[in-house]
């Protein structure tokens, strides 16, 4: 071959043509390289578009300074000063962060007492007993609301209870569509769970209590922890539940958004869901970091 | 596992009073209601439980048989919207870089962390009249109008003397757009999970064989990954059905969806027994799905290789 | 058979994965009605290349030839060549008849020639009686003909199989490693077979390259491939090998004079073909070869011959038809001679620690410059 050969690696039983038309049609996609064709890309960037744009404005607005919000008009903080001032939506705010630790603390405990009670033991009706455990999670949440609803009205709970009390029937029912979820995730957790370690513990000489204290619950934590930061997202959250069960005096901040949405939309809501958005979207990033290191540590033997 | 047997201490201690919260605020509520809807309606908060099935009836009659049928159809659509644009998505992820996948992931879930309400809301910034649609189309209107006016058409006003804003909110569209906004990354994750654990060599076998990437989609794809599509369908489904909020804060005065019948009757009309009926419907169809779809992965166990 | 055209032809082929090179410029040919097998450890590139032979993975650099056409701009489901796949990918939501009768479907074929020709095929594999079964009622063996029927129905002008046999027991193996041959000559298609498994090679293919991190070793029929490996890594890879190291010291045109470390000197004649057109020349090192089979044990007496060898027997292995034996020689060095049992009571012949010869013919004696 005549041409200089210094810069190829091995000679190619190649004419010089070819090696014209290999340069244009480099580089080639495989068959199944699917997320290199453009259509592809571009269906799955107007989705993100669509699935974020409507948010990003909502946030955005709750720094504009415009009553009607329509387009930019410079930065400010003050609907986020006139929320703070809005009363009733800080008592919003005070309900809701209270109701969701308090069904944080009771629901992670019943959580993990029925996770380890389904991981330990079998019994006759141990499906029906788990179908029973996973509804609060399948029916539509606005059966679960007007139940809720018409069992508080029926008892006759008493709704002019002082302050922390008064949130009592919204907590109630928090805490029974939380704690199943909580279940769902300490077993996940349970599944890479060694009982030789039990066996062993018992077999040093610890009680049921101490080997449950020393050896499954330290073992469990990270489960633990995610499935808290999730049952308080859950509470912090609720729309539908809470709609139903708050009385007059006992709103919570969605709520509270709800009927300032419904009334006129303005820059305070936008503000207002903004921090509710940080909360969540803050909590439920550390839930599935947790949740990450729970399967990341599977093993029991480590 | 243990048998009870073997502990019945620890094993009273620990599912006493998870079961006790669970039959005492869940359990008894739905049996509450479910008794409801046998009752009739005395004065205002006064109900005897009478045994009827007058409930029912009415539930049945026209009015609210359209207003199901319509809940149904909304949800359906919804639903459908959701498959079609949440397939390509899901199998773009499926495909993506391993380095990737978590990250796209992640950003499909995010808006999935936020209060379902507040995402609601935030449509109506992108879709009133004044909003970001109306005034990405008439971005293109100008652009359109431009071009006519360079052509030396301008005078014929071809596509009209001015922009006309689209009405998008508070009709059925606005409606069925807040449910696929609501309730997409519920189709996504289920279908990607099928999709990512599906074996590229039966793909590649079809290729192989001499089919398009369409057909392989259609012939191979689909079939084996649409249980993921199943259990996507009725995770938006259901929850679409009963959000009363979706037709509250979008709908128009014809957008009346199931969920905002039940809320009526215990909110503003107090009629309990009939919402309670209504309620139970709700949760018979809910079932009902659940079990087709149980009964559909059951008989095609076979499948999942 | 060597005359006709190349039905395949690989012309300096890469594939680069980010850094790595899967493949690294490879150029074959593969002729008409063969039955070529890429043979190769773990890791060695054979899979890509029959993947890109295939279509699902493009070449970084190079070109691919089927039957005169260039493959570069052709997508799989356009290629004159189909594939059974090492999972078999029979698509578990069609039945057996369904799966063979997909490529035909798909193609737009007659319903009528489809029917016939799905037939045929699976009479081919001895299926017809499953035509209507669903591939989880089928077994592993069953389902790897399914696979056959489904690429042989197509007519392709090659088959490619990715490590076919490497889910089967056994014995159930060596019954389709025959039948695959039996089905060759009988369809007349060319085979390419990728397997990582040198018994499988051996027994089945015309011809075998064998593969090392992505390059192309050597290409050749099995037993030249056996009897005159190019390099230590086939003399190794293929069968088993006592290696020593060498140094020519004279070399005259086919004839050597090799020293071997440890052993002395020997004169090798010019027995070895392509040792002729080796550039080995006087003073360079070299691997000097023997295969356990050609070495001879003795027991009584110092037999004649120009290598004869004096050891100890540091071990014996025991495989029903034959017996490994290694022999500590007196340099130190360890060499394997292997033992026909072909009588009953041959099995206590030799016994660890006694001291015994061993001896083998110059002419089996292999060079090896790389």
């Amino acid at each position: 071959m005549p041409q200089s050969n210094t810069s190829t690696p091995a000679a190619r039983p190649t004419s010089l043509e070819s090696g014209v038309g290999r340069a244009r049609r480099r580089p080639a996609l495989g068959p199944l390289d699917y997320t290199r064709r453009w259509w592809l890309r571009l269906i799955v960037a107007l989705t993100f578009l669509l699935l974020y744009a409507p948010i990003l404005t909502l946030v955005a607005f709750s720094f504009n300074d415009s009553r009607r919000n329509i387009v930019w008009r410079g930065f400010t903080f003050k609907y986020y000063e006139k929320a703070w001032n809005n009363d009733s939506l800080i008592d919003a705010f005070a309900n809701s962060l209270s109701i969701a630790v308090i069904s944080t603390v009771i629901s992670t405990i019943l959580g993990v007492l029925v996770a380890i009670f389904l991981w330990r033991f079998r019994f006759p009706g141990k499906a029906v007993y788990e179908g029973f455990m996973a509804l609060p999670i399948v029916i539509p949440e606005i059966c679960m609301g007007v139940a809720m609803m018409a069992f508080f009205a029926r008892v006759g709970w008493p709704n002019d209870l002082p302050w922390p009390l008064s949130l009592s029937s919204i907590t109630i029912a928090h805490i029974a569509f939380s704690f199943p979820f909580v279940a769902i995730i300490v077993r996940a957790r349970l599944v890479g769970f060694n009982r030789e370690l039990e066996d062993a513990a018992k077999d040093l000489g610890a009680s049921e209590w101490r080997t449950m204290c020393d050896i499954v619950l330290p073992y469990l934590k990270p489960g633990i922890v995610a499935g808290a930061l999730i049952a308080f997202t859950l509470s912090l959250d609720d729309f539908v539940i809470t709609f139903f069960t708050a009385g007059p005096k006992t709103i919570t901040l969605p709520v509270k958004i709800f009927s300032m949405v419904r009334f006129s939309v303005t820059p305070e809501v936008n503000a207002a869901s903004t921090v509710l958005i940080l909360i969540t979207v803050i909590a439920t990033a550390l839930a599935m970091r947790f949740q990450a290191l729970a399967r990341g540590t599977k093993d029991g033997r480590g | 596992m243990d048998s009870w047997r073997k502990n019945p201490l620890v094993f009273w201690v620990l599912n006493l009073s998870p079961s006790a919260w669970l039959i005492l605020f869940f359990i008894v509520p739905l049996t509450l209601v479910w008794v409801l809807s046998f009752g009739e309606k005395r004065g205002l908060l006064e109900v005897a439980i009478t045994g009827t099935f007058d409930n029912y009836a009415r539930a049945l009659q026209p009015l609210y048989l359209e207003i199901f049928w319509k809940s149904i159809w909304m949800a359906g659509l919804a639903t459908i919207a959701c498959l079609i644009a949440g397939y390509p998505v899901a199998f773009a992820i499926a495909f993506a870089p391993d380095r990737w996948k978590p990250f796209l992931l992640l950003a499909l879930m995010v808006p999935f962390w936020i209060n379902i309400l507040i995402r609601t809301y935030a449509l109506i910034a992108v879709f009133r009249t004044r909003g970001y649609v109306n005034f990405t189309l008439e971005w293109f209107w100008d652009q359109a109008n431009g071009l006519l006016t360079l052509l030396g058409l301008g005078g014929y006003q071809l596509i009209g003397a001015r922009y006309e804003p689209l009405e998008l909110l508070y009709n059925n569209f606005a409606v069925n757009m807040g449910i696929v906004y609501a309730f997409f990354p519920f189709m996504v994750l289920p279908l990607y999970a099928n999709i990512e654990k599906l074996d590229r060599s039966y793909m590649e076998a079809s290729l192989d064989l001499g089919a398009g990437h369409w057909r392989t989609f259609f012939s191979v794809v689909f079939p084996l990954t649409w249980h993921g599509a199943l259990s996507g369908i009725i995770i938006v489904f259901i929850p679409a059905l009963g959000a009363f909020f979706i037709p509250d804060l979008l709908g128009g005065t014809d957008s009346q969806l199931i969920g905002n019948v039940i809320e009526r009757q215990f909110k503003s009309a107090n009629d309990w027994p009939f919402g309670a009926a209504l309620s139970f419907l709700l949760m018979y169809i809910t079932f009902g799905a659940l079990a087709l779809r149980a009964l559909v992965a059951g008989r095609n166990r076979g499948l999942d290789v | 058979m060597t005359d006709s055209p190349p039905i395949i032809s690989v012309q300096g082929v890469s594939k680069r994965f980010g850094n790595v090179a899967a493949v690294d410029t490879v150029s074959l040919e593969i002729r008409q009605n063969e039955f070529f097998a890429l043979l190769g450890p773990s890791g060695c590139g054979k899979t890509t290349l029959l993947r890109m032979l295939a279509g699902f993975e493009t070449p970084s650099e190079g070109e691919i030839l089927i039957d005169g056409q260039d493959m570069t701009d052709v997508p799989p489901n356009r290629r004159p060549v189909n594939m059974v796949f090492q999972s078999y990918a029979v698509f578990p939501h069609m039945s057996v008849f369904d799966n063979v009768a997909y490529g035909l479907r798909v193609t737009k074929t007659p319903p009528g020639d489809i029917a016939q020709r799905v037939q045929e095929a699976l009479h081919m594999v001895q299926l017809s009686e499953q035509a209507e079964r669903r591939p989880d009622q089928l077994s592993g063996g069953q389902r790897q003909r399914v696979a056959l029927a489904r690429a042989l129905v197509k007519r392709p002008k090659v088959l490619l199989l990715d490590e076919p046999l490497s889910a089967l027991d056994a014995k159930l193996r060596e019954a389709m490693q025959l039948e695959l041959v039996r089905l060759q000559t009988t369809v007349g298609i060319t085979f390419v077979i990728v397997t990582h498994d040198q018994h499988e090679a051996l027994s089945m293919a015309n011809r075998i390259a064998v593969m090392e991190s992505g390059r192309v070793q050597q290409v050749a029929r099995p037993a030249e491939l056996y009897e005159f490996p190019n390099s230590r890594f086939v003399a190794d890879f293929i069968g088993k090998m006592n290696l020593f190291q060498g140094r020519v010291v004279e070399r005259q045109g086919a004839e050597m004079t090799v020293d071997i470390e440890g052993l002395g000197r020997l004169v090798l004649p010019g027995q070895d073909k392509s040792a002729e057109t080796r550039p080995v020349s006087e003073g360079q090192e070299v691997g000097v070869a023997v295969r356990p089979e050609k070495v001879k044990i003795h027991r009584d007496a110092m037999p004649a011959g120009p290598i004869v060898l004096r050891g100890q027997v540091r071990e014996v292995a025991y495989y029903g038809d034959t017996s490994h034996v290694f022999l500590r020689l007196d340099s130190g060095q360890v060499i394997s001679a292997n033992l026909r049992n072909d009588s009953r009571t041959s099995d206590p012949s030799v016994k660890i620690g006694e001291d015994l010869w061993c001896s083998w013919e110059p002419q089996d004696t292999l060079i090896l410059d790389r």
